[in-house]
């Protein structure tokens, strides 16, 4: 007579079968894939509402204003204002910080990652770098406060627009400098030694290999750079954009930006009246905000796939 | 000559040689820039700092009201730090308290359990909640978070109060504790999370016993830079604080409160002050205070994070 019988033998292997098949419910690994699942879930939908509310509450200020929302003036009326004065200045905060902290920036990280040696100074300077990048925009704020409306007011005029791109110019350079130096580490030793190899210089190499190759992830770093300097306002308050009357833009003179009207706007009461409350204007420049940053995105993720295109051709 | 390339010959043509140094000065200038914004910001903060210790003659017992009331009121040249410190640390605090779990949660979700297409669509997605302006997360914030969730649930005296800023703060800074925290998470080895599965572990398992602490000091980081962006953020406290300028000191958060940012900008511009005087200069002191804050968590940050580095 066997050890074990058949009847034994086929009851274990159904047991060992089904404790390896069967779906028996292990109750923490449902509990944390549920947690999970809520935790994602609260962020899409704190997300989702936000733009939601953004956008119902803009329809509005589009649908009574039409063209007049984006060319009027800013004022004390919610349903007369427009938001010219905040598209001109944020449109020169813009053109500012592709002047100035594109070429700086990128330099920079050229610099860093191509011509410094390894030594403590250019350590500290890239620790400086980072450290910069984590520095509160209302710091910076303080900054151009003393420096461009103070001290460079012969070129500024105090606090106009040109302070203020200067001043979101110099927030966004670590921003700038960290992505760019990130993509110029990316590219192949390769193709560095290949250009040496044939005799070129290193700045010959650089210009001709290196930045074109690290162009798409530049690129990105600049588009990032922008959207961040169109959205800040806390170095705008420090520096003197104003909220109430602005009958004209100028370069010279007072100025504000879209940012600064949704910050003043929302926090108006909104006494009813006319269809248009202080909450739907807010909300019309915070679209229009929220679409300009997209806009960028948008472009950076073509230029990228533009240049990543023509790197497969070479 | 006799046929034998000299050491010149092989240097290059000087001019080009001349251009190459040239443009190296010329980068290396702009990459020493940054220095001088450093040294900038030092400068006018403790500049400032020191003109209003001085306008205040020295006197640091300001600093720290201890009247009946105290509070920070600059008109009255009654600076109690307290009050400020206090909002900043309480809006802070409520902030991590969303953006910890939601933002470990979605890394955790993200890196560990989410098939490829549900990834590519969902990273995408939590990257333009990390570009949302803060201004229009401070509307979010007093058009949404206070009458649509707060009032109902904690039915506060005033709807502009700490908890409605906090909240607002920590969805900020979800997508800077989620990205930090996915990268942590994803530069643990693969081999030890097919070591945990090769005797018998559950995905659960795997990730709550080997993946997490393998990556806590990405966690730690992600968690340290997240405070010191919830400390620093200025428009959300601003909108949704509910203090202009001034205030007592308060210990419950369904009051409104003041951040150290919100003092400062109220004191640059808010209203209709003279740029001179204590009032005025206490906000270099405020931002330097603020400035080493932030630059001491970011400190400690970056080390952590280069833990994550040498580690795998």
């Amino acid at each position: 007579m066997p050890i074990v019988t058949d009847s034994q033998r086929s009851a274990t292997r159904t047991q060992v079968r089904q404790a390896i098949t069967q779906q028996k419910r292990h109750l923490p690994s449902i509990a944390l894939s549920v947690t999970l699942l809520i935790a994602v879930t609260f962020t899409l939908l704190t997300l989702f509402s936000l733009l939601a509310r953004i956008v119902t509450q803009a329809i509005p200020a589009f649908s009574e204003r039409g063209a007049s929302f984006l060319s009027g003036t800013i004022g004390s009326e919610p349903d007369k204002v427009g938001i010219w004065p905040g598209l001109f200045g944020s449109f020169a905060i813009g053109i500012g910080v592709l002047l100035i902290a594109v070429p700086l920036g990128i330099g920079a990280a050229i610099y860093l990652e191509e011509y410094a040696e390894q030594n403590r100074l250019n350590r500290f300077v890239v620790v400086n770098i980072r450290n910069l990048a984590g520095v509160p925009a209302v710091i910076y704020g303080v900054l151009g406060l003393i420096i461009f409306v103070g001290w460079l007011k012969p070129v500024t005029n105090g606090g106009t627009v040109v302070a203020a791109a200067l001043t979101l110019a110099i927030l966004v350079l670590p921003v700038v400098i960290i992505t760019s130096m990130e993509a110029i580490r990316a590219v192949p030793m390769g193709l560095r030694d290949a250009g040496y190899g044939v005799g070129a210089s290193r700045w010959e190499v650089t210009r001709d290999h290196v930045v074109p190759y690290a162009m798409p992830g530049i690129l990105t770093g600049t588009v990032l750079a922008l959207a961040r300097a169109l959205g800040e306002a806390a170095p705008l308050i420090m520096i003197g954009a104003i909220t109430g009357l602005l009958p004209e833009t100028s370069l010279s003179g007072k100025f504000t930006a879209i940012p600064m009207l949704i910050y003043s706007w929302s926090g108006r009461p909104d006494s009813s009246g006319g269809n248009i409350g202080w909450s739907n204007a807010a909300a019309g420049a915070g679209l229009v905000l929220l679409a300009l940053v997209l806009v960028f995105n948008i472009i950076g993720i073509f230029l990228r796939n533009h240049f990543e295109a023509k790197r497969v051709g070479t | 000559m006799n046929g034998l390339l000299a050491v010149a010959d092989l240097s290059g043509d000087p001019r080009r040689r001349a251009h190459d140094r040239r443009m190296q000065r010329l980068l290396g200038s702009s990459a020493f820039i940054t220095i001088i914004i450093s040294a900038l910001i030092l400068f006018v903060l403790a500049r400032g700092s020191i003109d209003f210790l001085k306008s205040i003659g020295w006197d640091l017992g300001v600093l720290r009201d201890s009247s009946k009331a105290p509070g920070w009121f600059p008109r009255r040249e009654r600076f109690d730090l307290i009050t400020i410190v206090m909002g900043s640390v309480l809006m802070g605090s409520i902030a991590m308290l969303v953006a910890v779990p939601l933002g470990l949660g979605t890394a955790v979700y993200l890196s560990e359990f989410a098939p490829t297409r549900v990834r590519k669509i969902l990273k995408p997605i939590v990257e333009v909640l990390a570009g949302i302006p803060s201004v229009i997360v401070g509307y979010f914030a007093l058009k949404f978070i206070a009458p649509n969730i707060v009032d109902p649930i904690f039915s506060p005296d005033q709807s502009r109060n700490m908890v409605v800023a906090g909240l607002a703060i920590g969805v900020l800074v979800i997508p800077i504790m989620a990205s930090i925290s996915e990268d942590a998470l994803r530069a643990v080895p693969s081999s030890l999370r097919e070591a945990s599965y090769g005797i018998g572990a559950r995905k659960s398992t795997t990730t709550i016993r080997i993946v997490l602490p393998a990556a806590v000091s990405g966690i730690v980081a992600a968690f340290i830079i997240a405070t010191s962006r919830a400390i620093g953020e200025t428009m959300v406290a601003a909108m949704a604080g509910g203090r202009d300028g001034s205030g007592p000191r308060v210990l419950d958060p369904l009051e409104p409160g003041l951040t150290m940012t919100a003092a400062m900008t109220n004191a640059a511009g808010g209203t209709d002050q003279v740029n001179s005087g204590a009032p005025f200069q206490v906000l270099f002191f405020v931002g330097l205070l603020l400035f080493m804050m932030t630059m001491g968590l970011n400190v400690i940050g970056d080390r952590f994070v280069q833990r994550v580095r040498q580690q795998y």
